[in-house]
C-alpha cells in the first residue's frame, strides 16, 4: 500500500449465513482510495454499500480477502485494536445523527475527545474549532431537541471531525434532510475535505449527494460495476 | 470521563431517579429494620440482664440445675464474704445479691380473715442501702403506679395487676406464705407500700418486690443469697467478655464433686437467650441479603429498560471507538454513584425514622399473656452499624443489577451498528 492510499481492499469477500447456506454481500472487491478523496459508494439497496462501510470502519471483518485501512489489516483485527483504530482515526456520520439527548451540543462534540484523554484546554479549543467549521458556535449550550434536523447533522459532522480523523465514513448522511439542508451539509463536508484534506467515503443513493462526489464507485449485487472520477 | 457520565446521570432523570428511589427505599428499610431489631433484641437482653440474669450470674451448681424451682434451699452461704471477694477480684464490675422466691400472698379482711389469695413470684433485692443502685437498675421509680418504694424491710411492692386482683392498696397489710431456706413454713406480714406496672405479662400477673433484708428474715436466709448478679461497666452486655470471665471463674471455683460449689453463668446461657443473641448477629445479614436480592432484581430490570432506551447511545459509543469493556465499566461506575447517592439518602431517612421511633411503641397490652421476660415497649436503637449497614445492599445491589443488565453490551454485534443507528 503506497503512502497516498488510505483504503485498499484485495479480493474482499463478505458472506452472511442464511439458513443452511449463505448470502454473498461483497464479492471480490479490489479498491484503492487515496488520501483526501471525496468518494461515494453508490448503488441500490442491498448492493453492499453499508457492508463495505462496516468493513472499512472495522465494525465487521471480511470473510475472504482483506481490507487495509490506514495501513492496518482489518482481517482478524480483534475488538480492542478495532476500537482503537476507530477512536483515533475514523469519524462516523449516520443518517439519524445519533446525538446524545441529555448532553449539550458542546458535550456531544466533546465526547470523542474524552476517549482520547485530551486535556481540558485542548478539548475546549478542538470542540470550538469543530463547531466553527460547521457554523454552530452560537449553539454550544443547546440540547439536541432544540436543534433542527440540519443543525443536528452539522453537530454530528462536528463530532466526527473534532478529532481530525484521516477518514470519515458517512452512511446516507442526507436521507433525513430537505434539499436546502442537504446542500448545506454537503458544502460543509466538501469544505472540510478541501481544508483539512480529510478523506470522506459515503454510502448513498441520493442524487443530492452524488452531485458533490469527486469519485463515484458503483456497486451492484456486491460487485463493483463502475468507478468514475468526476471532473468539476 | 466520570464527570461527563455523572452530568448525564443528573440530567437524565429516567436513568437516575428510579434507581435512586429504589435504592433509597431499600436502604431506608434496611436501616430501619436493623435499628428496629437491634432495639428490640437489645431491649430484651437488657431487660433480662436487669431483672433476672445479670451480665453474669453466680449461684451454686445445684441451684443452677434447678433454677426454675427457685430452690433457695440450695442458696449460696456466707454471701457477704463471697460478694466482697468478687468485688475485690473483679473491681470493675458491680455485684448484687438477689433472692427469687415463690409463695402465696394472702390479703386479709378487717377481721384478719383471708379475703383474697394469689400465687406470687417475688424478687428480693437491696433497696435500702444508700449506695445500692438496684431501684434505678430496675427503673422502679418510673414504673411505680401508686404509693412509694419500700423504705423498711417489712414493706413490699406488688404488681398493679396483682394488687387490683387482690383488691389491696398501699398501706394495706398482706401475708407472704412460703417456705424457709430450711424447708419450714414461713408466714410473714408485710405492708404494701406501692404498686408497679412492669409492662411484662410474666411479671405483672403475680409480681412482688421486697428489700432483701426483709425476705432474708422471712426465708431464714441470714448471710445467704440465691443468686449474685454481676454487671459490666457501661450497661451493654459484652458477650465475649462475659464468656471469658465465666470460663476463668469456673476454672477457679467450680467443682463437679461439690453440688454447693459456686458456678458462673453468662447471660447468653440463661432464659433461652442464646438464640436471641445469635439472632442479632444473623439478622443484619438476613435483612441485608433480602433487600439486596430484591433491589438487585428491580435494578436489573431497570437496567434492562435503561439499556433499551440507551441502545442508540451505546451503539454510537461503540461505533466511535469506545471499547465494550470501557462502556461496561462506565455503566458500573454510574451504578456505584447511584448506589452511594441512594444509600446516603436512604440511610439519612432511615435514621430519621429510627430516631423518631426510638421512644418506642407500647405493645404491653398485647403481651399480657406472655410468659417471656420481654419489654412491652419496642423501640429502635441506632448503633454505629446503623450508619453504614445500608451501604452494603445499596451499592452492591445497584452494581450487581447493572452488571447483569450490562452483559448485553458484550453480546452486541458491531457489524450491525450502521443499520441499528439508522433506526
Amino acid at each position: 500500500m503506497d503512502n497516498n492510499t488510505i483504503i485498499q481492499t484485495d479480493h474482499l469477500v463478505k458472506r452472511f449465513p442464511i439458513g443452511g447456506g449463505h448470502f454473498t454481500a461483497l464479492e471480490d472487491i479490489d479498491l484503492r482510495i487515496g488520501k483526501g478523496e471525496f468518494t461515494g459508494l453508490v448503488g441500490p439497496s442491498g448492493s453492499g454499500k453499508t457492508t463495505m462501510l462496516n468493513i472499512i470502519g472495522s465494525l465487521d471483518d471480511p470473510s475472504e480477502g482483506d481490507a487495509q485501512v490506514l495501513g492496518t489489516s482489518i482481517k482478524n483485527i480483534g475488538a480492542r485494536r478495532a476500537s482503537t483504530l476507530r477512536k483515533k482515526h475514523i469519524g462516523f456520520i449516520f443518517q439519524t445523527y445519533n446525538l446524545m439527548p441529555v448532553y449539550t451540543v458542546f458535550e456531544n462534540v466533546e465526547f470523542p475527545l474524552l476517549l482520547l484523554k485530551m486535556s481540558d484546554s485542548e478539548r475546549k479549543k478542538a470542540v470550538m474549532d469543530a463547531l466553527e467549521w460547521v457554523g454552530l458556535t452560537s449553539k454550544v449550550k443547546s440540547k439536541p431537541k432544540q436543534l433542527s434536523g440540519g443543525e443536528s447533522q452539522r453537530v454530528a459532522i462536528a463530532r466526527a471531525m473534532v478529532k481530525k480523523p484521516e477518514l470519515v465514513l458517512a452512511d446516507e448522511p442526507t436521507a433525513n434532510l430537505d434539499a436546502e439542508n442537504s446542500h448545506n451539509i454537503l458544502r460543509t463536508m466538501e469544505k472540510l475535505n478541501e481544508e483539512l484534506n480529510t478523506t470522506f467515503l459515503f454510502a448513498t443513493h441520493d442524487d443530492k449527494v452524488i452531485r458533490y462526489l469527486k469519485r463515484i464507485i458503483y456497486l451492484e449485487d456486491g460487485k463493483v460495476v463502475g468507478d468514475e472520477q468526476v471532473k468539476k | 470521563m466520570l464527570r461527563f457520565f455523572i452530568k448525564g446521570l443528573i440530567r437524565d432523570r429516567q436513568r437516575s431517579l428510579l434507581p435512586i428511589i429504589v435504592v433509597t427505599l431499600g436502604v431506608m428499610l434496611t436501616v430501619l429494620g436493623h435499628t428496629w431489631i437491634t432495639g428490640i433484641l437489645g431491649d430484651v437482653i437488657d431487660f433480662n440482664a436487669r431483672f433476672s440474669t445479670g451480665h453474669v450470674k453466680v449461684m451454686t451448681s445445684e441451684y443452677f440445675e434447678n433454677i426454675d424451682q427457685m430452690p433457695n434451699d440450695l442458696a449460696l452461704l456466707e454471701s457477704e464474704a463471697f460478694i466482697a471477694e468478687l468485688q475485690e477480684k473483679y473491681p470493675d464490675m458491680t455485684w448484687v445479691e438477689r433472692i427469687s422466691f415463690g409463695g402465696l400472698i394472702d390479703a386479709p379482711d378487717e377481721e384478719g380473715e383471708t379475703r383474697a389469695q394469689g400465687p406470687a413470684a417475688g424478687m428480693a433485692l437491696d433497696l435500702l442501702s444508700p449506695e445500692s443502685q438496684e431501684a434505678e437498675r430496675l427503673n422502679l421509680q418510673n414504673i411505680l403506679i401508686k404509693g412509694t418504694l419500700p423504705t423498711s424491710p417489712d414493706e413490699v411492692i406488688l404488681s398493679d395487676e396483682f394488687a387490683s386482683r387482690l383488691e389491696v392498696e398501699p398501706d394495706d397489710q398482706v401475708t407472704l406464705i412460703t417456705t424457709t431456706m430450711y424447708g419450714a413454713m414461713s408466714i410473714t406480714n408485710f405492708t404494701v407500700c406501692g404498686t408497679i406496672k412492669f409492662g411484662v405479662g410474666a411479671l405483672d400477673r403475680g409480681g412482688i418486690i421486697a428489700d432483701i433484708s426483709g425476705i432474708r428474715y422471712a426465708l431464714d436466709m441470714e448471710d445467704a443469697t440465691g443468686e449474685i448478679l454481676g454487671y459490666f461497666p457501661g450497661g451493654e452486655y459484652p458477650d465475649e467478655k462475659a464468656i471469658t470471665l465465666t470460663e476463668n471463674f469456673n476454672n477457679k471455683y467450680a467443682d463437679e464433686e461439690d453440688r454447693f460449689s459456686p458456678v458462673m453463668v453468662p447471660l447468653r446461657d440463661q432464659n433461652s437467650l442464646t438464640g436471641m443473641i445469635d439472632i442479632i448477629g444473623y439478622m443484619s445479614g438476613i435483612i441485608i441479603s433480602i433487600f439486596m436480592i430484591a433491589m438487585a432484581i428491580v435494578l436489573w430490570n431497570a437496567g434492562l429498560l435503561g439499556g433499551l432506551r440507551r441502545y442508540g447511545e451505546m451503539g454510537l459509543r461503540l461505533a466511535i471507538g469506545e471499547h465494550k469493556g470501557h462502556i461496561y465499566r462506565s455503566l458500573l461506575s454510574e451504578s456505584v454513584v447511584i448506589g452511594i447517592v441512594g444509600s446516603v439518602i436512604g440511610t439519612l431517612i432511615g435514621l430519621l425514622f429510627a430516631s423518631l421511633m426510638s421512644k418506642g411503641i407500647d405493645f404491653s397490652d398485647m403481651m399480657e399473656g406472655s410468659t417471656m421476660m420481654m419489654p412491652g415497649v419496642y423501640r429502635t436503637q441506632i448503633t454505629l452499624e446503623s450508619y453504614y449497614i445500608g451501604f452494603f445492599p445499596g451499592v452492591l445491589a445497584t452494581v450487581f443489577g447493572t452488571a447483569l443488565a450490562g452483559i448485553g453490551i458484550y453480546k452486541r454485534q458491531t457489524a450491525n451498528l450502521f443499520k441499528e443507528l439508522q433506526a
